[in-house]
């Protein structure tokens, strides 16, 4: 039995451990993912292309003279867990700046402790627009969903389809709120929200969901949800019988999302951040890589881990110092950056001036269709 | 008017062919409860375990009938899966709640709150929490209506739906002759009534108490891979819901009586469908949950329950 | 008057006061651990008067810590500065709110307590479950309470002292209540009802009053939290983490409130102690993921603990008894 006088014990000398491995020719980047969990395959992807990136930048020499070391840890997809991880990187591990992450909710945990400490944080991926509202050490990478909501919505008005109906997931606030800007921008733009429906997390029968939406007659259906649901959304509704396209963004993007949905996206379109089919040099250059490290094809979230971790090397670069306050305005002035996700100016708000990518599914596989500029 | 109709008959079909998996599921937690008096509360993973069962050994099974999916094949990957979870289930009960047969109650009730974490974490553990996409083992299509019915032909039913409700009555059969006609059934019954009686009896309690729990996981891993039929993406979680829901409708049918857990469950289904085709998806799982409160406060012995005094 | 009871916790909030400015000081991350440890002791034995001594198993207490977190963190919210602006006045506004969260949680618990009433065993701990769920739903759907998006902002009004001496006095309270004649209801509800109607206790204010208070403290708790963290989120109140206090319980022992303390603290350095472990670079790869997925090892524990020590570290052998 693990006695209770144990663990002081225990603990300092684990903390005298770390503290002896605190070389003085390294840089300290903290990372949090969801690496186990509910959202594990989002954690997973760009906790990767996180690691490829902080690997080519030591490779080629590091940053200032110095290594950079990537301290990881897994926040189990739960909430509660961000803060104590936050203080614990910030204060133990003593790193300069911290990288994380994908979900929205768990990048508000911790953005006010980075903020209080001046430490900056930049997530590869939360779209919600509170996140950078916290601070202005508060950074991020990535499209917020105010933008990536009009694309979609352009897009549908562009081929004409006028009459949308929206499948939303009430559990996720990223679902909620992508919804809300694709439904603000459609209706003041000459279209129509014909029915609005609603789903959870972890649901598998969209049957009843889908009759009510086919009723309303519509020329596209909105779901802005995560893979694992769009699949089986996907499915059921051409057995219902509904031709109409679906739209989606950029929880779509999931190794299961065509395995399970097989031609059943067929004609359907989605917003992201990046294709591997882009035939941009930079891109297929990361693809490669990518391949040859995991054996697998990078997806965002990898493609926007790697750019998180390149643009902060490339900030302390211009900074010329760790230090927090420098570093916040060298980040602050990223414009023009060649990411793998698109050219990615960050802007008074923190966050991504880019493109967004708009892939359209043809049997059964992504393409590419074309990029939107903001 | 004609619309209205439709859209309802629609809804009431979604709603029977996921009652039909509940009341599946169902059946196991009533059976069990029936003989020992306890809620397996692991019993809904075993319902996962059948779905992923289904995906490890369906392919190889599928082939041996031949080329792609056939239904000789799925019959065959259906039974495979129920053998695996019904020793997956007697293994279970053997290592975790044989040794607390003796104690109270709550002592096996968090164990099997442990066993269903188990299954679960290390499911996302060794399979990846990732959903999977289940191999298809059937050609799943619409069926044809003439279009001579009139306006019933626009109604989508899909082959697979039919297959659940279906193979669902068959199964209903055979556990209905199973526990009414063979000596083992008399056996369950009379563990259910009286368990010193019983044993006083010359009854092994120990082979009838596997023998339920084997076909009471038996069902639902049959579950597990219709319901993969139908919704082919799994994952380690899927039965966390599904045996909540299930759960419910053995409650609401009559905790301990078969037919009940049946009916409880096409009712579960349908209220579910009904709620959030008309109602709203939202409340969908608070008034399942509302459902069973109420059942509980006015009939806790559910619908075709007996009353049951509890003895001093 | 001047009970030893009530010396020691005079003694106790005094200390915790004195001690506060210094333990502030500390490295961030331990005084995380710190308080979280605090907070799960509030937690834990407000939950265990209700399973531990009154035999009411409930699975929902995280569903009380969200109506207290997010009661509370509102009030703040909203009407902070309302007293002004000084030290006094803000501490005063938090403390108001930390108490609106635990009468909040309180009256949830008096709603899930009421039907509970005719329940007993599972069907019990399936309800409580629902509760947790609707509690959830409820707050999903909250615009003011920012429904999924979840609620920030909160100042963080939560020290030591405060954690502390609400942890000293959730104690005291248990342990005073269950030492005197109402502890005689709560544990002759939990050994035999229907022998406790019979000889005239009132069964329904006993069990009433387990879930009002266990619900009160788990508010109260909810506050504290929500003014450390400073962000709260509904799927932070999940069965998951009403499995997390239920195992501190167990753990503990169920009805030995200095047991479920030391499973408390125990519980809360696990996690932590994992994180280390599943880094050392010597252990064999697999034995790390193990060790990154704590569900795992605590589903093993509650079967293990189960089998072989089911009244936990500390408690009372009323588990272990044979059925006559």
């Amino acid at each position: 039995m693990i006695k209770l006088t144990h663990v002081p014990g225990l603990l300092a000398l684990l903390s005298l451990t770390a503290a002896s491995a605190l070389a003085q020719d390294e840089i300290k980047v903290g990372e949090f993912a969801s690496l186990t969990g509910g959202s594990a395959s989002f954690g997973q992807s760009s906790h990767k292309g996180t690691v490829l990136a902080i690997e080519e930048i030591n490779a080629a020499g590091g940053v200032l003279g110095k290594k950079l070391k990537l301290i990881t840890e897994d926040d189990q997809s739960t909430a509660g867990q961000p803060s104590t991880i936050a203080r614990k990187l910030i204060s133990q591990d003593k790193i300069v700046a911290l990288l994380g992450e994908v979900a929205s909710s768990r990048s508000l945990e911790a953005a006010p402790i980075c903020q209080q400490n001046k430490i900056p944080m930049i997530s590869p991926a939360s779209t919600n627009p509170k996140v950078t509202e916290v601070g202005d050490y508060i950074f991020r990478v990535c499209f917020i969903d105010p933008f990536q909501g009009t694309v979609m919505s352009k897009f549908a008005l562009s081929k004409g389809w006028k009459n949308v109906a929206v499948l939303t997931n009430v559990k996720e606030d990223y679902s909620v709120g992508l919804a809300e800007f694709f439904v603000k921008h459609i209706t003041a733009n000459g279209g129509r929200i014909t029915k609005e429906q609603k789903y959870s997390t972890g649901d598998k029968d969209f049957k009843a969901q889908l009759t009510s939406l086919k009723a309303g007659k519509p020329d596209a259906i909105f779901i802005p949800g995560y893979y694992a649901e769009v699949s089986l959304i996907a499915k059921q509704a051409k057995l219902l019988g509904i031709k109409v396209p679906l739209l989606g963004g950029d929880g779509w993007v999931g190794d299961s999302l065509l395995k399970v949905a097989g031609n059943a996206l067929d004609g359907s379109f989605l917003s992201c951040h990046f294709s591997s089919d882009d035939k941009d040099a930079v891109v297929q250059g990361f693809v490669t890589k990518y391949k040859a490290k995991y054996g697998e094809v990078p997806d965002d979230m990898a493609a926007l881990g790697y750019d998180s971790a390149v643009i902060l090397a490339e900030a302390i670069k211009r900074a010329g110092t760790t230090d927090g306050e420098k570093l916040k305005v060298a980040l602050a002035a990223t414009k023009d950056h060649k990411g793998i996700t698109g050219v990615i100016t960050l802007d008074a708000q923190r966050n991504a001036q880019k493109p967004a990518v708009i892939l359209g599914i043809v049997d059964g596989k992504f393409q590419f269709i074309e990029k939107v500029a903001p | 008017m004609a619309d209205k109709l439709l859209e309802l008959l629609q809804q009431i079909i979604n709603g029977l062919s996921q009652g039909s998996i509940y009341a599946l599921i169902a059946l196991g937690y009533t059976m069990v409860f029936g003989v020992l008096r306890f809620i397996n509360f692991a019993h809904g993973d075993v319902f996962m375990l059948g779905a992923f069962a289904g995906f490890y050994l369906g392919p190889k099974t599928l082939a041996l009938f031949g080329e792609g999916p056939s239904y000789p094949g799925a019959i065959a990957v259906l039974l495979v899966a129920m053998v695996v979870c019904a020793a997956i289930g007697i293994i279970i009960e053997r290592l975790c709640y044989k040794p607390l047969r003796e104690r109270p109650k709550l002592t096996v009730l968090i164990t099997a709150i442990g066993v269903s974490l188990f299954l679960e974490n290390g499911g996302q553990f060794a399979f990846g929490a990732d959903p999977k996409s289940f191999p298809e083992i059937i050609t799943d299509r619409l069926i044809e209506i003439p279009a001579s019915w009139g306006r019933i032909s626009e109604l989508t039913i899909t082959i697979s739906q039919l297959l659940v409700i279906g193979i669902t009555v068959v199964l209903l059969f055979v556990l209905t002759y199973i526990v009414m006609k063979t000596k083992m059934g008399m056996a369950m019954r009379a563990l259910s009534f009286n368990p010193v009686a019983a044993q006083l009896m010359g009854i092994n309690i120990n082979v009838v108490i596997s023998f339920t729990f084997g076909l009471g996981s038996a069902l639902a891993g049959a579950a597990g891979i219709l319901t993969s039929i139908q919704q082919p993406s799994i994952d380690p979680l899927m039965g966390v819901n599904a045996g909540l829901k299930a759960f419910v409708a053995a409650v609401l049918g009559g905790i301990g009586n078969i037919p009940g857990a049946a009916l409880g469950g096409i009712l579960i289904g349908l209220t579910e469908a009904l709620v959030v085709g008309y109602v709203n998806p939202t409340y969908r799982d608070p008034i399942v949950f509302g459902v069973l409160i109420l059942v509980l406060l006015v009939k806790p012995t559910g619908l075709l329950g007996a009353s049951e005094r509890e003895k001093v | 008057m001047f009970e030893r009871s009530k010396i020691i916790l005079v003694v106790v909030l005094v200390a915790c006061g004195v001690a506060s400015p210094y333990v502030s000081g500390i490295n961030p991350y331990y005084y995380d651990i710190l308080i979280s440890i605090g907070i799960n002791i509030i937690l834990a034995a407000g939950l265990n008067l209700v399973n531990g001594y009154t035999g009411q198993f409930s699975l929902g207490h995280a569903g009380f810590m969200a109506a207290g977190a997010y009661a509370s963190a509102w009030l703040s919210l909203s009407y902070g500065d309302a007293l002004g602006t000084s030290v006094w006045a803000t501490t005063t506004a938090f403390v108001l709110a930390l108490f609106l969260g635990g009468v909040v949680a309180a009256l949830s618990g008096l709603l899930v307590g009421v039907p509970s009433l005719r329940l007993k065993g599972d069907y019990l701990a399936i309800v409580t479950l629902g509760f947790n769920e609707i509690i959830k739903g409820v707050i999903q759907n909250a615009e003011p309470l920012g429904a999924q998006r979840g609620l920030g902002g909160m100042v963080q009004h939560t020290t030591f002292f405060w954690t502390f001496a609400f942890a000293a006095l959730t104690v005291y309270v248990v342990l005073s209540l269950v030492r005197s004649t109402y502890g005689r209801g709560f544990l002759a509800v939990r050994d035999d009802e229907i022998a406790a109607e019979a000889m005239g206790i009132n069964t329904t204010k006993y069990k009433v009053l387990a879930f009002v208070l266990g619900a009160f403290f788990a508010g109260i708790a909810g506050g504290l939290y929500a003014h450390f963290k400073q962000f709260i989120h509904p799927e932070g109140f999940n069965f998951m983490k009403s499995i997390d206090v239920v195992v501190m319980v167990i753990l503990g022992g169920m009805g030995s409130t200095a047991g479920v303390c030391v499973a408390a603290a125990l519980l809360t350095i696990l996690p932590e102690v994992l994180r280390y472990v599943s880094k050392i670079e010597a252990l064999p790869h697999w034995l790390q993921q193990v060790a990154e997925n704590r569900m795992i090892l605590y589903s093993l524990l509650l079967i293990i603990l189960m089998l072989t020590r089911p009244q936990g570290l500390f408690g009372a052998g009323a588990l272990k008894k044979k059925k006559a």
